[in-house]
C-alpha cells in the first residue's frame, strides 16, 4: 500500500503536470480536488485515463469520481479493491 | 443604426434533413435525425449515437458539382449557403456583401483520410486531402462558390462560433461596412471530436434527453447553417419581404473553467441580459428560446439556473433542438438561427424530444410536442467551450 | 480609442511597451516559456497544464498589465479580441499523437483556439464580449475596425486585441491594450499604428 501510495503520487504528479509539487508535499489523506490540491473535472478525467493505463482500473461513470479520487490513499484503496490479478 | 438589420434568407442541412422544408418537415413528424455512425470508421460505431447527415461526401460533391475531395465541412456550408442566397433571391455581387462562417474542425475530416498513409510513410498520402485542413479554408472554398469577395471572415470560439459570425455580419451592416451578410457555421462530424468529447465522458450512449433528469451528456451531431442577413435599404431597393430582423445580442466570457460552465450559469445570464438590454424588449416579450440545452449535466442545469432567475416564474416555451440534431458545434448557432427563424415564419415552437422528468436541481419542463402558436420575439443561446457565452434574439 | 500598451513575444523574446522585458534564445520554446513565468513568478500552478498558445497569451497578458490594474474595470466592460493563422492547431497535432494510444482529455480541451481567451479571462476576472478571428496573417484592418466597433458601445471600457499564433517552434504575439482615455503610449488605434507596432 505505502509502494503503490508512493507510486501514485508520482505519477499524478507526472500526468497531471503538477511541477509546482514534489510527492513529498501531497499526504496520504490531502483532498486532491477543491481546496485541497485544486485539481478540476478534467485533472479527474486524467486520473481515470492514468488509472485504466496503468492498473488496467476501469471507472466507467464519470460521477464517481469525487469519491474515488478524494484522496492518494482512496485512490490506492480503490486500485485494490478492483484490480483483477 | 440605419434601421433594422433583416434576415432574408434562410439555409439549413442537418440530421434531420437536407433543406430548410426537409427539417420542418421532420419537426412537424417529430422524427430525431439520431442514430448509428454510419459514414465513417469509428470504433465508437454501433456504440455511440450521433446526428449523422445521411448524405455521403460524393454525393454532396456529385449534387454541388464541387471537386471529389472537398472536405466535408465545406460541401456542408455550401449546400446549405446556396440554399440561404437562393432564398433570399437577391444577386449578392450588386451589393457589398460580406461571408462569415465559424467552424471548429475545419478540414479535419479529409486530414484523417490522408494520414493514416502519410504517418507510415511521409512520400505517402495525398496533398488535396489535406490543404483544406485549416479552419479558413472551408470559407475561403464558399466565397469562391457564392462570388463573395468583399468581406471574408472565419470565426472559431467553439460552439457558440456561428451565434458570434451572426452578431458580426449585423455589427457591419449596422456600422454601414457592409450590405448583406452570409453568416452561420459549419462542422462535420469527425473521429478527432468524437474521440475527444468521449475522453471527455460526456457522450451519451443512449440518444440524448436535454433538460431531462436522467440525461447522461449529448450526441454528437454534423450539419449547417446560414442566413442572409441584409440593411433595411437592400430589402427596400430589392422589394424582399423581411423574415425576420436581428433585435439583439450579446455575448460574455463566463470566466469560470475552459470545458464546464459555472453552476449558477453566470456568462449565460449576462449574455441573455446584454441581448434583451439591446433589443430593448420587456423580458416578458420572448415568446420561445431555442436553448443550447446539449444535455450533458453541466450544461442544463447551468443553463436552466440562468433561464429560471433571468426570466423569473414566467418562464416562456422553450426547448432544445439537439435531441433532433445532436450537437453540431461550431454550426449550432447557425443551424438553430434558421430554426429561430422559422418559429417566427412558421409561428410554431419546436418539441423537445425524449423529455420525461425535470432535473432535481432546476424545474424546466421544456416545450414536449410541435406546437403552432404566436411567437413574436425569439432567444437563441449558444454557449461554448472556452467561457464564450452568446445570446442573440431575433423578432417578426 | 487609444492604445495604452503593448507585448511582444517573438524569436523567444519578450517585449513589453516597446523595451525588451525577457529572452532565452538557447532553450526549447517550452523551457523558455517555464522561463519566463518562473521571471515573473504570479504564483499560477495552472499555468503548467495549459498549452502553448494558451501559455503565451497569459505570458503575454501578464506582461501587458503588469503596471496597469485591469480590475479597475468592471468584468463586463472589458473585451477581448484575438486572432490568429494556425488555430490550436499545435496542439490538435500533439492530441492527435496521443489518441494514438489513448486520447488525452487536458489535450483535447485545448483544441480550440478560444481556450487562451477562457484561460485570460479566468486569470484577469474579464467577462465581456469575446471573439476569435481566423486569418491567414496578421490583419490590422481587421483588427482596428473591429476592436472600434466593440469599444463604441457605452459599457465597453477596455479590450485587449491582437494577434496570436504558434505552430511548432514558430510563434508570434501582439497583444495590446485599447482604452477610451489616453493613457500609456496613448497611441491613436488606426490600422497604420498596429502595422507599425506589430513590426
Amino acid at each position: 500500500m505505502e509502494q503503490l501510495m508512493a507510486d501514485l503520487k508520482k505519477q499524478i504528479i507526472e500526468a497531471l503536470n503538477l511541477k509546482h509539487l514534489k510527492p513529498e508535499n501531497i499526504g496520504d489523506d490531502q483532498p486532491l480536488f477543491g481546496d485541497g490540491l485544486g485539481l478540476d473535472s478534467i485533472d479527474a478525467l486524467e486520473l481515470i485515463v492514468l488509472l485504466q493505463q496503468s492498473y488496467k482500473v476501469k471507472i466507467d461513470n464519470p460521477q464517481d469520481g469525487p469519491t474515488i479520487f478524494r484522496s492518494v490513499k482512496s485512490i490506492a484503496e480503490y486500485i485494490r479493491a478492483n484490480q483483477t490479478a | 443604426m440605419k434601421g433594422p438589420v433583416h434576415v432574408a434568407g434562410i439555409g439549413v442541412i442537418a440530421a434531420i434533413g437536407k433543406t430548410v422544408e426537409q427539417c420542418m418537415h421532420s419537426f412537424r413528424q417529430h422524427t430525431s435525425g439520431i442514430g448509428d455512425i454510419t459514414l465513417f470508421d469509428s470504433v465508437h460505431r454501433g456504440v455511440l449515437p450521433v446526428g449523422e447527415v445521411k448524405v455521403s461526401n460524393e454525393e454532396l460533391a456529385d449534387t454541388l458539382w464541387l471537386p471529389k475531395h472537398t472536405s466535408r465541412t465545406a460541401l456542408l456550408a455550401i449546400q446549405a449557403a446556396r440554399e440561404a442566397v437562393a432564398h433570399a433571391g437577391i444577386d449578392l455581387k450588386k451589393w457589398r456583401t460580406g461571408l462569415i462562417s465559424a467552424t471548429t474542425v475545419g478540414g479535419m475530416d479529409r486530414t484523417e483520410v490522408f494520414f493514416p498513409d502519410f504517418s507510415k510513410d511521409h512520400s505517402k498520402g495525398k496533398l488535396h486531402d489535406v490543404v483544406n485542413h485549416e479552419c479558413g479554408r472551408s470559407t475561403e472554398l464558399m466565397a469562391d462558390d457564392l462570388g463573395i469577395r468583399h468581406f471574408i471572415s472565419t470565426i472559431n470560439t467553439a460552439c457558440s462560433s456561428s451565434v458570434n459570425a451572426i452578431a458580426l455580419g449585423t455589427r457591419l451592416i449596422n456600422h454601414g461596412m457592409l450590405d448583406i451578410v452570409v453568416a452561420g457555421g459549419t462542422d462535420a462530424l469527425s473521429k478527432f471530436t468524437l474521440n475527444g468529447f468521449n475522453s471527455l465522458m460526456i457522450l451519451d450512449k443512449e440518444p440524448c434527453r436535454p433538460f431531462d433528469a436522467t440525461r447522461k451528456g449529448l450526441n454528437l451531431g454534423e450539419g449547417a447553417g446560414f442566413v442572409v442577413i441584409v440593411s433595411d435599404r437592400v430589402l427596400q431597393q430589392e422589394k424582399k419581404k423581411s423574415l425576420a430582423v436581428v433585435s439583439g445580442y450579446g455575448n460574455t466570457n463566463d470566466a469560470y473553467h475552459q470545458t464546464a460552465s459555472s453552476p449558477e450559469g453566470r456568462g449565460s445570464y449576462s449574455a441573455m441580459q446584454k441581448a434583451l438590454e439591446m433589443s430593448k424588449l420587456d423580458v416578458n416579450a420572448i415568446d420561445y428560446i431555442n436553448l443550447h440545452g446539449t444535455g450533458t449535466l453541466n450544461n442544463d442545469v447551468s443553463e436552466g439556473t440562468a433561464v429560471k432567475r433571468f426570466f423569473g416564474e414566467r418562464l416562456p416555451k422553450m426547448s432544445s433542438t439537439k435531441a433532433f440534431t445532436g450537437h453540431t458545434l461550431g454550426a449550432s448557432g447557425g443551424i438553430e438561427a434558421v430554426f429561430s427563424v422559422l418559429a417566427l415564419t412558421h409561428q410554431c415552437v419546436f418539441p423537445n424530444l425524449r423529455f420525461e422528468t425535470a432535473m432535481p436541481e432546476v424545474d424546466i419542463v421544456p416545450q414536449q410536442k410541435f406546437e403552432e402558436t404566436t411567437v413574436n420575439h425569439v432567444m437563441s443561446n449558444s454557449f461554448g467551450f472556452g467561457g464564450n457565452c452568446s445570446s442573440i434574439i431575433f423578432s417578426k | 480609442m487609444f492604445i495604452s500598451g503593448t507585448s511582444i513575444i517573438r524569436k523567444q523574446t519578450v517585449i513589453h511597451k516597446g523595451a525588451l522585458a525577457f529572452e532565452n534564445k538557447s532553450v526549447s520554446l517550452d523551457d523558455f516559456l517555464t522561463g519566463a513565468y518562473n521571471y515573473l513568478s504570479p504564483e499560477y500552478p495552472k499555468f503548467y497544464k495549459m498549452d502553448r498558445l494558451a501559455q503565451l497569451g497569459f505570458l503575454a497578458t501578464e506582461f501587458l498589465l503588469s503596471d496597469f490594474s485591469i480590475k479597475q474595470y468592471s468584468p463586463e466592460s472589458v473585451s477581448l479580441v484575438l486572432s490568429n493563422a494556425h488555430a490550436s492547431m499545435d496542439t490538435d497535432v500533439r492530441y492527435h499523437e496521443s489518441s494514438k494510444t489513448s486520447s488525452s482529455p487536458a489535450l483535447f480541451v485545448y483544441t480550440l483556439p478560444n481556450i487562451v481567451s477562457g484561460e485570460i479571462c479566468i486569470r484577469h476576472r474579464i467577462k465581456g464580449e469575446n471573439t476569435f478571428f481566423i486569418s491567414p496573417a496578421f490583419d490590422a484592418e481587421l483588427l482596428a475596425a473591429y476592436v472600434d466597433q466593440v469599444m463604441m458601445q457605452p459599457s465597453v471600457h477596455a479590450c485587449i486585441a491582437g494577434w496570436i499564433d504558434v505552430m511548432d517552434s514558430h510563434h508570434d504575439v501582439f497583444l495590446y491594450l485599447v482604452e477610451k482615455e489616453q493613457r500609456g503610449l496613448a497611441l491613436p488605434h488606426t490600422a497604420e499604428e498596429l502595422t507599425k507596432l506589430y513590426r
